[in-house]
């Protein structure tokens, strides 16, 4: 992930010329008709729907917005030198992405290491600040509020993190974790914070009784419960779940799936899934965005990313995907991609997939392709999208 | 992959392999009774939750746990037909890195951070034949070529940190595979990588195979991993061995509930979308208390079915079909009604 | 590697200077403003005024502080005239001034005293080490054994028997007692070898008892970590014997952080071992720092200490190095 690119490593001048090149400080009127990266950074979010989710049971564009992500860069500067730092270029973890989740819907956030997907997800619940770009959050802007005008967000956006054991102290009992979003924001829910807390041990199935145990006597899905019940303790109304079940045990990675699944229901919760396994976010998700380098290089609703990709790096993603039928490999059709993700400190310029894109043409090279909507609701960056049966 | 058909002996024969340790905490029973071969050529896929004894499987074969007081390993383990578990330490250390070999899961830890890639790669091929600096220089060259790593003789000199992390899994399969291995082991070992970054390794595995008609046992949590390159399938639970057969066999026809349930509950590209997984209840027991009887029956849908028998006697794995094995009390019939009334449609 | 080197070298210069300027502020500014005249100091018992004039014209101390200090530092490189008006001398590069006890060159002082503190750190740093990483190393091979266990209460006993009792004894037994050495004392290497170890044995053993235990304690806990690593499990797959094992692969790693204690040990033990060379009456760098304390001598207390940061700094920056040879990951690319 990005976490680890932060070293002190040689750096290029950043990719410039990279894909969405507009301004952050362009006016949202001046947002091209084309449909191409949404650019409004007002706060008005029923203005800006012609690209908004689509639903189930609810058509595209129609959609109620909760969250709009327009432009959203952010760049890990990288120093080296040993008397004195200086700075050395910097990794663009996320570098002009854009979209918007509807209410009571899921994103599906995918991509591989260094793509910027959880980065992605943490500049939308601000644990990090963006460098430049806009996250509106219930049609308020938050990309830039400082820690005490954030606190009271932090109820509406919670996280669920990838590993139960390190995301939970081992000092407290799990009443005390549950309990300590509502301790922060002082809320004092009706019947008391024990009762809240045991009600929602209960909600994600969980012995209420073993409110004063500690993590360690847990396994590792009930842990993501627990996680899951610290996260909905607030109520709120997004969850970012960053590989919410990578560190769990096959069998009980669709206990959880199927928890969050059903919690969305029961609560009309929004959710943000980050995920690297593409066959869970096309169970979880509404709609489905693909991330390489940074940038968002598909995004469109589950059925059309999955039946009908148009970015050769999606379908090679989906290509790679061992199918668990023993018969089905001789009958697939086999993408290959050479290599590896280049470093997201040197980015290749213009397309960023060329150098590992077997339909690469002089135009990839030389021009970013922008990201445009070639049928509704989905939308692609590729200079040469076509349609193709990977699975 | 279909490798050749059953011939002779197999090179690798687990014959009743128990692992078990001493802990503060009481006797962990991690591997028990299990038995299983693996042919030269062959692959055999080796599947379990955390705790069902696949890991602790492979370092035994490998000679890697530390016996002693706290770790007892009863049973066979005859490679080549020779007896690992009863052979001198000193003479099992002759035979891995040379005979068999083994690829690890996180290729990053894996790998000493202090000596160069190349240092590495050579090294069993250095002790096990006594070869000049020249041409261990000039074998390393070669490994990296063979495992597709560009500019082999540049990177020679590189540090593990200095690779990628796909190209340290190519690195590590160099190597295991330096004194052509006729085992192979693979612990997880595309795990820790980029799905595009997996299948490449798959690909590059499958080729080695080819090339050196090795056998491999692949140990994964992922279905898919295993239908994509085993001959064979070993499903295991609690240390002990729930399924075994062909795996076009085992896919097509499962015949116990806890590969049902494993199937079930994965999500899956080639498959319609569902509203709701089906799921496996509960979560694997501790090797401390592995239930007695079927160590699945806690959790399995169709105890009832099977009687008492379930919680007081242990299923023998029994041969249901050609090289199909299930250790299962259901009858072979309900199991297949089972299969095709209740299981197929939901899969 | 060159330019990371030098990078350090640079950094450890400019820290060096800090110090210089920090003793001088603290030797000769501070005492003044307090109203301890060092020309007093330096005159003797009851002078009377011209002499503590001329002392103060000699020493430079009716100079600016910037000034004062600027001829110290050249007096360090290149050397400096000491005039009173009626005498004038000459004190050569390096020169750190002379004692106000004795009229000597800091700098002779320091030189005498340097091959007996050199002897006693290196002696007693290379039986620790080798002692301790070897006992370290074995004790956590054969974890929870008999070896361990007796080692881990020797390691205690060493750790908490002060210098000035396990010194005190050893004297007792071999020079009192048994008259294995009879009055020890300083033997100059040139003169004769076999005398200066022979008479060097008892501190070396004193000296490195402390030193061992912690060495043994941290080379175990550090080996237990590595042999835990699973590159140290790659490397048993790979059919290496035992030896190569633990010998390369799990003691490498483990002598990390060992090297940079080492080096900080070794640059606080050439600042003097004051109790060890106290007890056995030698004269090292401990002893005049001592003397120089207790005397008031600033000239010497300020060249001891520059001398002693010297090294401290210099095994710093060694340290630097050789961690960037063990570990390729430190190291600049």
């Amino acid at each position: 992930m990005t976490d680890n690119l932060t070293k002190d490593v040689p750096s290029p001048p950043a990719g410039e010329g990279a894909v969405p090149a507009q301004a952050t400080d362009a006016p949202a009127t001046d947002a091209p008709a084309t449909g191409a990266v949404p650019a409004a950074t007002g706060a008005v979010p029923a203005a800006t729907a012609e690209a908004g989710g689509a639903t189930r049971g609810r058509p595209a564009g129609g959609g109620d917005e909760l969250v709009r992500v327009t432009d959203l860069t952010k760049l890990f500067p990288v120093r080296r030198g040993t008397l004195v730092r200086r700075g050395a270029g910097a990794v663009r973890a996320v570098d002009g992405v854009g979209f918007a989740i509807d209410r009571g819907t899921t994103l599906g956030l995918v991509g591989e290491s260094g793509s910027g997907k959880s980065t992605t997800g943490r500049l939308i619940s601000r644990l990090l600040e963006p460098t430049s770009g806009s996250v509106v959050f219930d049609g308020r802007d938050i990309s830039h509020l400082s820690t005490r005008e954030l606190r009271p967000l932090r109820r509406d956006i919670q996280m669920i993190f990838q590993d139960p054991y390190s995301s939970l102290n081992p000092r407290h009992t799990i009443g005390a974790i549950v309990a300590a979003p509502l301790r922060i924001q002082k809320q004092v829910p009706r019947g008391g914070v024990r009762n809240r807390v045991r009600e929602l041990l209960e909600l994600v199935g969980l012995n209420p009784e073993h409110y004063n145990r500690y993590p360690n006597e847990f396994s590792g899905g009930q842990r993501q419960r627990i996680g899951i019940a610290r996260a909905l303790a607030t109520r709120p109304k997004l969850i970012i779940a960053d590989e919410p079940v990578s560190a769990l045990d096959v069998s009980i990675r669709a206990q959880i799936i199927n928890l969050l699944d059903g919690l969305r229901t029961d609560f009309g919760l929004t959710y943000l899934f980050i995920a690297h396994d593409l066959s869970m976010v096309r169970h979880l998700s509404d709609r489905v965005a693909v991330m390489y380098l940074g940038q968002i290089i598909e995004l469109a609703d589950r059925t059309d990313l999955f039946e009908g990709a148009l970015h050769p790096y999606t379908h090679a993603l989906l290509s790679a995907v061992p199918i668990p039928d023993p018969t089905s490999h001789r009958r697939r059709e086999r993408i290959r991609l050479r290599d590896e993700v280049p470093s997201p400190l040197d980015p290749p310029p213009a397309c960023r997939f060329h150098p590992r894109c077997w339909k690469a043409q002089e135009l990839c090279r030389t021009e970013a392709p922008p990201l445009l909507e070639r049928t509704p609701g989905h939308q692609v960056a590729c200079h040469f999208p076509e349609k193709r049966d990977v699975v | 992959m279909t490798g050749p058909a059953p011939t002779g002996t197999p090179f690798l024969q687990v014959r009743d392999l128990t692992v078990s340790f001493r802990t503060d905490d009481g006797v962990v029973h991690a591997v028990d009774k299990l038995s299983f071969s693996v042919e030269r050529g062959r692959t055999l896929g080796i599947v379990g939750e955390s705790g069902s004894g696949k890991s602790v499987t492979s370092l035994a074969i490998m000679g890697l746990h530390r016996r002693g007081r706290r770790v007892g390993i009863d049973g066979e383990i005859r490679l080549d037909g020779e007896d690992l578990v009863t052979a001198a330490a000193e003479r099992v250390r002759g035979l891995r890195g040379r005979r068999m070999a083994m690829i690890f899961q996180d290729p990053l830890s894996s790998m000493h951070p202090q000596f160069t890639v190349g240092e590495q790669i050579v090294e069993a091929y250095r002790v096990h034949n006594r070869v000049s600096r020249a041409t261990a220089r000039r074998r390393a060259t070669e490994l990296l070529e063979l495992v597709g790593i560009p500019e082999p003789a540049r990177r020679l000199d590189d540090y593990p940190h200095q690779f990628s992390g796909g190209m340290r899994q190519r690195a590590m399969i160099a190597m295991a595979v330096s004194c052509n291995p006729e085992l192979l082991i693979a612990d997880e070992p595309t795990t820790a990588l980029d799905v595009t970054v997996q299948a490449q390794i798959l690909d590059l595995m499958r080729e080695l195979q080819k090339e050196f008609n090795s056998a491999i046992i692949i140990i994964t949590h992922d279905l898919g991993v295993v239908a994509e390159i085993s001959d064979d399938i070993l499903v295991m639970y609690a240390g002990q061995a729930m399924e075994h057969g062909p795996v076009e066999e085992v896919f097509a026809h499962a015949e116990h509930p806890y590969t049902w349930g494993l199937l079930q509950s994965i999500t899956r590209l080639d498959r319609q979308l569902e509203t709701t997984l089906r799921t496996i209840p509960g979560s694997p027991p501790s090797l401390i208390n592995v239930p007695p009887g079927c160590p699945f029956h806690p959790r399995c849908t169709y105890r009832e079915l099977a009687g008492p028998a379930a919680s007081t006697v242990r299923p023998p794995l029994t041969e249901t079909s050609p090289g199909h094995r299930v250790a299962c009390h259901l009858p072979v019939e309900q199991r297949r009604r089972l299969l095709r009334e209740e299981v197929t449609p939901t899969l | 590697m060159a330019r990371f080197i030098l990078g350090r070298l640079i950094g450890g210069i400019v820290i060096l200077w800090l110090v210089s300027v920090l003793a001088f502020v603290l030797f000769f500014v501070i005492p003044k403003a307090l109203g301890n005249n060092p020309a007093v100091l330096f005159a003797g018992r009851s002078p009377d005024p011209a002499t503590i004039a001329g002392v103060t014209k000699k020493l430079g101390l009716d100079r600016s502080y910037v000034d004062q200090y600027w001829d110290f530092l050249r007096g360090v490189f290149v050397g400096r005239h000491f005039d009173s008006g009626s005498d004038r001398s000459w004190c050569p590069a390096p020169c750190l001034g002379y004692s106000f006890r004795n009229d000597q060159p800091v700098w002779s002082q320091i030189v005498d005293a340097l091959p007996v503190t050199a002897s006693l750190s290196f002696g007693a740093a290379a039986l620790f080490l080798v002692i301790g990483v070897s006992t370290g190393v074995f004790s956590a091979v054969r974890r929870g054994g008999l070896f361990d266990r007796i080692a881990a209460a020797v390691s205690l006993a060493g750790v908490s028997l002060p210098v000035y009792f396990t010194g005190l004894l050893l004297l007792l037994l071999v020079s009192y007692k048994w008259h294995i050495i009879d009055n020890v004392h300083y033997v100059n290497f040139t003169h004769n070898p076999a005398l200066w170890a022979w008479n060097l044995i008892p501190a070396w053993l004193v000296l490195s008892l402390l030193y061992t235990a912690n060495y043994q304690r941290l080379t175990r806990a550090s080996m237990i970590e590595t042999l835990g690593e699973d590159y140290v499990r790659t490397a048993r797959a790979k059919g290496l014997p035992e030896r190569t094992v633990i010998g390369k692969h799990a003691l490498r790693p483990a002598l990390t952080p060992i090297v940079t204690i080492f080096g900080l040990d070794l640059g606080v033990l050439f600042g003097g071992a004051i109790l060890t060379e106290h007890t056995f009456g030698f004269r090292g760098l401990g002893a005049i720092s001592i003397d120089a304390v207790n005397t008031q001598d600033l000239p010497v207390t300020m060249g001891v200490t520059l001398f002693a940061a010297f090294f401290i700094i210099l095994a710093n920056v060694l340290v630097d190095v050789t961690y960037a040879i063990i570990d390729p990951r430190v190291r600049p690319s």
